[in-house]
Parts: structure tokens; sequence; C-alpha cells
């Protein structure tokens, strides 16, 4: 596929992971900090994210299948969740953990367990869709041109 | 990260007045979640600062008890071992007079509250944006000129 054409798909792509709130302005600002002397940056702390999260989610899941659940301590785990998908700007992640958190609260086990499986979903989607767009990065790259701003 | 065997600091982007005035300044970046850490290492260094980093509020007191001092100290919250809160009156209580500034995504105004009250300058919410850098930069070039 030629240069100008992958570089427009990667720009259109992009715009839609705006668009649809996969990502938000947290991750321009990622985007920004990298630079010629850091120039894997931004995958570099998209990777420890995917890292944190999946412990995270594991942590989640073995939490809320106790007889006896900790809410405190599912809470606690949401909230590191919330905070990490915020730092890199995984809107819709963030988002999912906040009516998580609700939950916890009024230590509503089903509504726990439901909002799991939403974060866990937004999280995988969000995933996906990073690696495509590093990846679609590496084509471009890999052809001698630049990443369109 | 540094140039190595460059033979010129031609690499870095333009010199401006801020890198000259923040070259000085040092700063401890203190949070549980290597994400973070990286992050606000990459963010502060940027700004032209010295940045060491530190998994949780004891390790950043052990800094300062062998010796160590920085300009700026961010800190989160919620950290094993000993949390941000306990770090900081700890600090203040060494005579610690660095900027403290707490980094946390605690919502509740109550809590962050009584996260100032430990002994911070400033307390953002998670994550740091350029704006509140260069906010604390002002502050604390503010600060060197009066002392």
């Amino acid at each position: 596929m030629d240069l100008v054409k992958l570089q427009r798909q990667l720009v259109d792509y992009r715009d839609s992971l705006y668009h649809e709130c996969f990502l938000d302005e947290q991750f321009t600002q990622l985007q920004e900090l990298q630079d010629e002397n850091n120039p894997d940056f931004v995958v570099e702390v998209v990777s420890l994210f995917f890292e944190d999260s999946e412990r995270l989610l594991n942590e989640l899941t073995k939490a809320l299948e106790q007889q006896s659940i900790d809410f405190k301590r599912v809470d606690a785990h949401v909230h590191q969740l919330k905070g990490s998908s915020s730092s890199i700007g995984a809107q819709r992640v963030q988002k999912s953990c906040i009516a998580f958190r609700n939950y916890c609260e009024e230590q509503n086990v089903e509504g726990c367990l439901t909002c799991l499986q939403l974060v866990r979903q937004e999280y995988y989607l969000v995933k996906s869709k990073l690696e495509a767009l590093f990846k679609l990065e590496q084509q471009i790259l890999s052809a001698g041109g630049s990443i369109p701003i | 990260m540094m140039l190595g065997n460059c033979a010129t600091s031609s690499s870095l982007s333009t010199t401006s007045d801020e890198d000259i005035v923040n070259n000085n300044l040092t700063a401890l970046v203190v949070d549980d979640s290597p994400m973070i850490r990286k992050l606000h290492d990459m963010h502060l260094k940027k700004f032209g600062l010295k940045v060491q980093v530190a998994e949780n509020g004891k390790n950043a007191i052990d800094l300062f008890r062998c010796g160590a001092s920085f300009n700026l100290i961010l800190m989160d919250k919620e950290m094993p071992i000993m949390d941000g809160a306990e770090a900081t009156r700890e600090l203040r209580t060494m005579g610690v007079t660095s900027m403290i500034v707490g980094v946390t995504s605690l919502d509740s105004i109550f809590d962050r509250q009584a996260f100032m009250e430990a002994g911070l300058d400033h307390c953002f919410t998670k994550p740091l944006t350029t704006e509140n850098i260069n906010f604390l930069l002002q502050e604390l070039n503010k600060n060197n000129e009066e002392n």
C-alpha cells in the first residue's frame, strides 16, 4: 500500500478513536511527550498500562469469587484501574470504572460482576484498537514515512 | 537516557529560557505504578528537570534520610507500605521544605482535604497535565527568587 494512503488511513483511524471516545486528550498529551530521544515512549507507557490492567482484572476476578467479598479491596483495584486508564486517555475504560465503584460502595455483588464484565470488554476493545494503531504507525515507519500529527 | 557519545546536544529541541531556568531543579516522583512513574518522569524531564523515582512513601523517606534533596516531590496517595499522606507527614516532621504536590485519583473533596492537611503545598487530580506542571514550575521559580 502506498505511503500517502497509509498515512491517511492512520489519521482517519486515530480520529475515529477520539470520536468514539476510546481515547481522549490525555492520549494526545502522551504522544506530545514522545520525541526523537524517546521514540518508543508511547508504546512503552501503553504496554505498562496493558500489564497493569490485566493484573488488576485478574485480581478483581479473584476478589469477586470469594465467599465473603472484601468490597474495600475490590474498590481499591477499580480505583487503580480508573487512575491508570485516565492517565493514558482510555476514556471508556475510565468511565466504566466509575459505575463499578458505585456498586462497590453499595456492596452490590451482581452489579459488581456486571461491571467487571463491562470493564473487561472495554479494556480489550481499547487494547485491540491501540495495537492496530501502533501497527499502522509501524507500517508507515517501515515504508520510510513519518507519522502524521 | 543520557546522550552518551553524542558530541553535541543538538538532538535536544531548541533550548528555551524555560529550560535554562529549570535545569537546576530536581524532582522526585513517588508512585507505586510503573506506568505513572514513567509518565510523570517524562513530563518533568521535558521541562528540563532532573528526575528520580520512588515506588512508595518509605522509599521516598529513605532517599531523604540518605541525604538526597529535591525541589519538587510528586506524591501519590495510595501506595503500599507507606502511603502518600503518611510519607508527607513524616517528611515535614523531618524538616523537609521541598514543594510536595499530591497527585491522586481520589474524587472526594474530603479525602483530598485530608491529604492536603498532611502537609502538601498543592494537590492535583491524576493525570498530571502540562498546565499543572507549568503552574508548579512558575511557583518553584518564584520561591527560588524569593530565597
